[in-house]
């Protein structure tokens, strides 16, 4: 019996090809359907190229506020970016200090310490979304760009992979930058950050993603147009009208919502395929 | 470690505190006074049959989506690994779903099943099935399945391929000697080595479904038809939030988190002793 079969190699590459189509379907479809007009999506099912409008839905939305959103969809961006870029660098910079701290300073309570930081994995934002926003709101942090970033910058996952990297840094090496007289920030700045570029980078993208994907808590505390993101826009546009969906801004801004993780993780992928794998063992 | 510790001590542990504490109260529609209760919230959840009728979809719900983003990804993983040329372009292909936000996902097939201009919807009808998720709490539950499922299969997908890649060749090679085709060295050999991934990513998956697939949800079918998709989450969502019973929210918050918990430790159980072979 031989090895390769290359009938199954071509019926592998037909089915691939095939799923990675199947895929792209909704993705392709709001985008050929964020070119048309209202009118013209209403008087088919949804056509599988392109309309007429062209850019003129995203011209539309870019530049005015429309549909009882309050806002345009640029400020959308601009707050998505804010937010996601916020919690990105937000856990990487809290994270590296906690694991610095744990992994090579002796402190009381280091164990305390760390268990405290290792029960939160088990405290989902959505787990305690109630009372978490009454602590946002007696903080008066409701609709401030503070209030969406900061309840969700604590990040057991990646204190845990600074941690199992640090861990893995020979003590020679911090043995040699005391000996040439080194301080902590100086020996954390000069050595361990550029060590562990690779990591950061990794950690950005999954941490990118997740901040740009939040729905639920940007759901509860913005009431102000001014704070809302994109994705949570969607659901407003959705039910804004009483009579027919505006499918076509409805998509448009679905688009614009996709484009920038899409672009990060297919730049980033190698980086990205690293921090997944590594950041859930 | 100052600041790690106090946004944790503020956000997470102040509010579950909270939460434990409000658990135990009734509080007047004007949340102006409130008296200590007991076991009364919990009593009123655990007796309520919407809260059932939520916890089975829930189970429903993760099964399916675990269970179908599971194997369409390992299908897809497994013949990735077979192509020599052409993975990589493969993985680029199939990863980036993953970067789609849960309710961008939502929408995204709200559209293909639209009951008036929706592709899936229109061909269903012209094989004689309607379609209208608005109305039909089965169909419902299933647009947010698909949805769910699409976005959740690249997760799983790079896991698989990384596993499968780091699967000895040797081991293969030396099967397909003994005479061992394709689909017994699949069955025999490679599904028994996988089967850490596979655990793994089957408590990843239902973690997702519990907690991430929210933003799907609200933005496919609110919860309806009829409650027909709502889950333990959304439930603690509307009850609290739409419905203002903050007492049995919070009531549903703990028991939620005592889940959570469980999973978790039977996780960390598992990871200390690995599904060796």
């Amino acid at each position: 019996m031989q090895y390769r079969r290359p009938g199954l190699d071509r019926l592998s590459h037909a089915l691939l090809a095939l799923c990675c189509l199947l895929f792209l379907l909704p993705v392709w479809l709001a985008f050929t359907a964020s070119t048309h007009t209202l009118g013209a999506l209403y008087s088919q099912t949804a056509s599988l190229w392109f309309g007429e409008a062209g850019w003129d839905n995203y011209r539309h939305l870019l530049s005015g506020s429309f549909g009882g959103l309050g806002t345009d969809v640029l400020t959308l961006l601009i707050n998505s970016t804010i937010m996601a870029l916020g919690i990105a660098i937000g856990k990487i910079a809290i994270s590296v200090l906690a694991a610095y701290a744990i992994v090579f300073f002796r402190f009381p309570f280091r164990r305390l310490c760390f268990w405290l930081i290792f029960i939160t994995l088990m405290l989902p934002v959505e787990v305690r979304i109630l009372p978490t926003f009454e602590v946002v709101a007696d903080l008066g942090l409701l609709d401030s760009y503070a209030g969406l970033i900061l309840p969700l910058i604590a990040s057991a996952t990646a204190t845990f992979l600074m941690r199992q990297f640090f861990l893995t840094v020979p003590p020679e090496l911090v043995e040699a930058a005391r000996i040439d007289g080194a301080g902590p920030w100086r020996f954390l700045r000069d050595i361990l950050l550029p060590l562990s570029k690779t990591n950061l980078a990794a950690l950005f993208v999954i941490m990118f993603l997740y901040g740009w994907n939040q729905y639920l808590w940007p759901l509860l505390i913005t009431n102000d147009a001014d704070y809302l993101t994109i994705v949570v826009s969607l659901k407003r546009l959705l039910t804004s009208t009483d009579g027919l969906v505006p499918w076509q801004n409805v998509t448009t801004t679905a688009v614009l919502a996709m484009l920038p993780p899409v672009a990060v993780i297919l730049l980033m992928q190698r980086y990205f395929v690293k921090g997944l794998v590594d950041s859930e063992k | 470690m100052a600041p790690q510790l106090g946004i944790v001590l503020v956000f997470f542990f102040w509010p579950a505190l909270q939460a434990i504490e409000q658990a135990f109260y009734v509080e007047d529609a004007f949340g102006l006074s409130r008296e200590f209760a007991g076991l009364a919230n919990f009593e009123a959840v655990l007796s309520d049959a919407t809260y059932y009728q939520a916890l089975g979809t829930t189970l429903v719900f993760s099964l399916a989506v675990a269970l179908g983003a599971m194997s369409i990804a390992l299908l897809l993983a497994v013949m990735a690994d077979r192509v020599i040329r052409g993975a990589r372009v493969y993985r680029t292909l199939l990863v980036w779903p993953y970067a789609v936000a849960p309710a961008v996902a939502g929408v995204l097939w709200l559209f293909l099943f639209d009951p008036t201009l929706g592709l899936i919807s229109s061909l269903l009808g012209n094989v004689g099935i309607d379609w209208d998720h608005k109305l039909n709490g089965a169909q419902a539950l299933a647009l947010v399945i698909m949805a769910s499922v699409w976005k959740q299969m690249s997760y799983n997908f790079v896991f698989f391929l990384a596993a499968l890649q780091a699967l000895p060749k040797s081991l293969l090679e030396a099967a397909a000697i003994d005479r061992a085709g394709p689909w017994r060295r699949f069955w025999t050999i490679i599904f028994p080595l996988l089967s850490p991934t596979s655990f793994f990513l089957l408590v990843m998956n239902s973690v997702y479904a519990f907690f991430e697939t929210f933003g799907t949800i609200d933005t496919v079918t609110s919860g309806g038809p009829g409650g027909a998709t709502t889950t333990l989450v959304y439930k603690v969502y509307q009850d609290g939030f739409v419905g203002q019973d903050m007492g049995s929210s919070a009531a549903q918050s703990v028991l939620l988190m005592a889940l959570v918990g469980g999973l978790t430790w039977f996780q960390f159980r598992y990871v200390e002793r690995k599904v060796q072979y």
